[in-house]
């Protein structure tokens, strides 16, 4: 979970991290007061949980009350990547001597905690950072022996700051390890941290993460500290999104959910995580045209499956559907199919004259397919590649639309290419004589 | 003698009373895995599928002569079953549990590393060296398993379970059999990335191909093509990395630190380069896996 930059200073004003004096408002009339209060000058920053607001025009210094009314009257009505701002922070000014970088997070490969710290504070510290890795040093830590002085000691003089600055630095160092400690923070982030003109260390801009994971550990103490858990997507969800998530949530077996609209034509039905990724990727490669990504895992059970089918079927601009799963080992491919059949029928459909290409695989695999056979639906076992039902789908779906081009309804070229699609003809057409031999002997 | 695992490779399970613990207790079983001892606390008595129960792993090896353990357990209780596993001597923990937060799993890894003790996992749904034996849920059922993993010439390491599974299937049925699949695990932080697993492929005699699956995020697949390009690996490598949409989707932010650590952005297009410099075929769709594969074991 993100925080925004006020929250995460309410954390490192708990450590005792020295910060800016600082009001949150969150109206126009608040912040001419308090740009009052700190002496009629004072920076006003966006409160959003995205980076770059300053190069979006969400960070400006307002010389006077009035000045500040006007421009958080209009940083309140920006959207930065997306994502809303909720509040502003008014901040006194501070008189920059130098801008530093420090940061707690994972080092993956060495799986340790790792803290950063570097003299090229500021919004371009990747660039300095690319063009010169000497300007940041790093200190990995063990986790059993965690912070020790020396460490900060080391790190701080890598900058070299005076006697009184390099003290500070060093207790900010201590500080910050021990908060990413306690509060799980995956990232943990000063920048910039200021060396003031007077000698003093001051975060004046924060960026802290919380695990998710860790969230059952955490939650309790930061909702004491009036921070809430939040989604972390950039946009409202759309009303299929909700859906989608809605009908997820109704039961706790297994996935048939996070969907997400691309808006295009082709429906699908996909899974599990890594399969999604796989069948999506070839989509887009082929040129196809979503509807929407989505996945399916974990055995569910077969009403969330339908729940899933049915909305995705009856989706706007939705003309065919893709089902397509990678070998199953605990998710049954006869629920599977169960779902997505119920949920054509429930709508009007005869799953024999829709196009759909239907590729499913694993656990009770032949009962999977007895349904679909029932019901007059073309599938393909573990032979036919997860990519190549992609193929198959995105040609499907050019087909419907070369037709409507040619004047047909919908329907009628549905219907038309529902038909084609199950000959011999398309497959090799699609895929060569040699994988579709492979692929359809014996089905 | 397998990689990891063999016939003779002695299993503790932790946390076997639990419904999927016990269900894939029973699939490990049926494969012919030797599944010798459970471990759940207070529960000591008790048998799951014939197999004795114990309140603690230092039973389970005194009476057992455990040497493996698979961990499943509730991810607040994962660290120190991971933890006594290792203290009671076990040489192998894979870890099934997943949404471990990070650090109670560096803890983990660290207490391995002190210990010489190897962590798969976690978030791994398990490993097979086919007609052998098999670690955790991998391949479902042993008919399910059976249709997918078939012994044979090629490794497969991959960060996905369910696509572990289908890759083995489909090499499966183009004839190409695997030496051993070993799920690494879905999450940032492992405790064994595929560049060090690597060595042990690189001296197996059966092996003769690697397949790589990998997925967005992290820099697991950077780090191999580092590793490969320093340390030369004799055996063909191929490669497949699922989500490249990713890539272009919005809502995908890194911290500065995080690019700062590894250089690296985590993006799938980088992972692809950095593999084809060093060597690795890089296959655009997962049926590529094939060709690619019938080319450097000069099939037909």
């Amino acid at each position: 979970m993100r925080l925004y930059e006020y929250e995460s200073k309410m954390l490192l004003e708990k450590y005792g991290i020295p910060l800016p004096k600082r009001i949150l408002v969150k109206t126009p009339e608040e912040a001419a007061k308090a740009v009052e209060e700190l002496g009629g000058k004072a920076v006003i920053k966006a409160q959003v949980l995205t980076g770059g607001r300053g190069k979006a025009g969400g960070i400006k210094i307002a010389n006077s009350p009035e000045e500040a009314k006007k421009l958080t009257e209009e940083i309140l009505k920006m959207k930065i990547n997306d994502f809303p701002v909720v509040a502003v922070l008014v901040e006194e000014l501070l008189n920059i001597d130098k801008e530093l970088f420090l940061a707690c997070t994972y080092d993956e490969v060495a799986k340790q905690r790792i803290m950063l710290i570097s003299d090229a504070g500021g919004v371009d510290i990747n660039e300095v950072v690319e063009k010169d890795p000497s300007r940041v040093y790093r200190e990995w830590f063990n986790p059993f022996y965690g912070m020790m002085a020396f460490k900060a000691k080391k790190m701080a003089d890598f900058l070299k700051l005076p006697k009184d600055a390099d003290r500070a630095l060093q207790s900010v160092i201590m500080r910050l390890y021990n908060l990413a400690v306690d509060y799980d923070t995956t990232l943990a982030e000063i920048n910039p941290l200021v060396l003031t003109k007077d000698g003093k260390i001051v975060a004046a801009d924060a960026h802290i993460e919380i695990e998710d994971d860790a969230m059952y550990r955490q939650q309790q103490r930061l909702e004491g500290m009036g921070i809430h858990d939040r989604p972390s997507t950039p946009r409202e969800p759309t009303e299929f999104e909700k859906l989608a998530e809605e009908n997820d949530m109704s039961d706790h077996r297994g996935v048939a959910g996070r969907a997400i609209d691309f808006g295009g034509s082709l429906g699908c039905i996909i899974g599990a995580g890594g399969g999604s990724l796989t069948t999506f990727d070839a989509i887009l490669r082929y040129g196809g045209n979503p509807a929407n990504y989505c996945e399916v895992g974990g055995n569910p059970p077969v009403k969330k499956v339908y729940g899933l089918a049915k909305l995705v079927l009856s989706k706007p601009g939705v003309k065919g559907l893709l089902v397509c799963h990678n070998v199953y080992s605990n998710s049954r491919v006869d629920l599977v199919a169960r779902g997505v059949i119920k949920a054509m029928l429930d709508l009007g459909i005869n799953p024999a004259e829709y196009p759909v290409v239907y590729r499913g695989a694993g656990a009770f695999e032949e009962d999977g397919y007895a349904i679909l056979r029932k019901y007059g639906v073309r599938y393909y076992d573990r032979r036919l590649g997860m990519d190549q039902a992609a193929k198959l789908a995105v040609e499907m779906l050019k087909l419907i639309e070369e037709k409507e081009k040619e004047g047909k309804s919908l329907e009628e070229a549905q219907k038309e290419v529902a038909q084609y699609i199950k000959t011999e003809e398309f497959v090799k057409k699609v895929l060569g004589e040699e994988v579709a031999k492979k692929v359809l002997e014996g089905l | 003698m397998g990689i990891l695992i063999d016939e003779n490779t002695r299993v503790v399970v932790q946390g076997i009373t639990g419904r999927e613990a016990a269900s894939f207790t029973e699939w490990m079983l049926d494969y012919g895995t030797k599944v010798v001892a459970g471990v759940t606390p207070g529960k000591e008595g008790m048998k799951v599928h014939g197999v004795p129960v114990y309140n603690t792993v230092k039973a389970a090896v005194e009476n057992h002569d455990a040497n493996t353990s698979v961990v499943s357990v509730p991810p607040r209780f994962t660290k120190d079953a991971v933890m006594e596993a290792i203290d009671a001597g076990i040489e192998l923990v894979s870890v099934f549990t997943e949404r471990v937060p990070r650090s109670d799993v560096i803890e983990m890894i660290q207490f391995a590393k002190d210990h010489g003790a190897r962590i798969i996992g976690p978030n791994s749904l398990g490993s097979i060296v086919p007609g052998k034996a098999k670690l955790a849920a991998i391949g479902g059922p042993t008919e399910e398993t059976n249709k997918a993993y078939t012994p044979g010439p090629v490794a497969v390491l991959s960060r996905s379970g369910g696509m572990m599974t289908e890759t083995c299937s489909l090499m499966s049925v183009n004839g190409i059999g695997q030496s051993v699949a070993i799920n690494v695990g879905g999450d940032p932080i492992i405790g064994s990335m595929f560049h060090e697993l690597l060595p042990l492929l690189e001296k197996d005699p059966e092996t003769r191909a690697v397949v790589i699956y990998g997925e967005p995020g992290t820099v697991a697949e950077e780090t191999l093509a580092d590793y490969i390009k320093e340390h030369g690996f004799s055996k063909p490598v191929v490669a497949f990395i699922g989500g490249g949409f990713v890539d272009k989707m919005p809502g995908q932010r890194f911290g500065h630190a995080a690019v700062i650590v590894t250089g690296k952005k985590g993006s799938v297009e980088g992972k692809k380069e950095a593999l084809r410099d060093a060597g690795v075929l890089v296959a655009d769709y997962h049926s590529e896996i094939i060709t690619l594969l019938k080319e450097v074991l000069k099939m037909k």
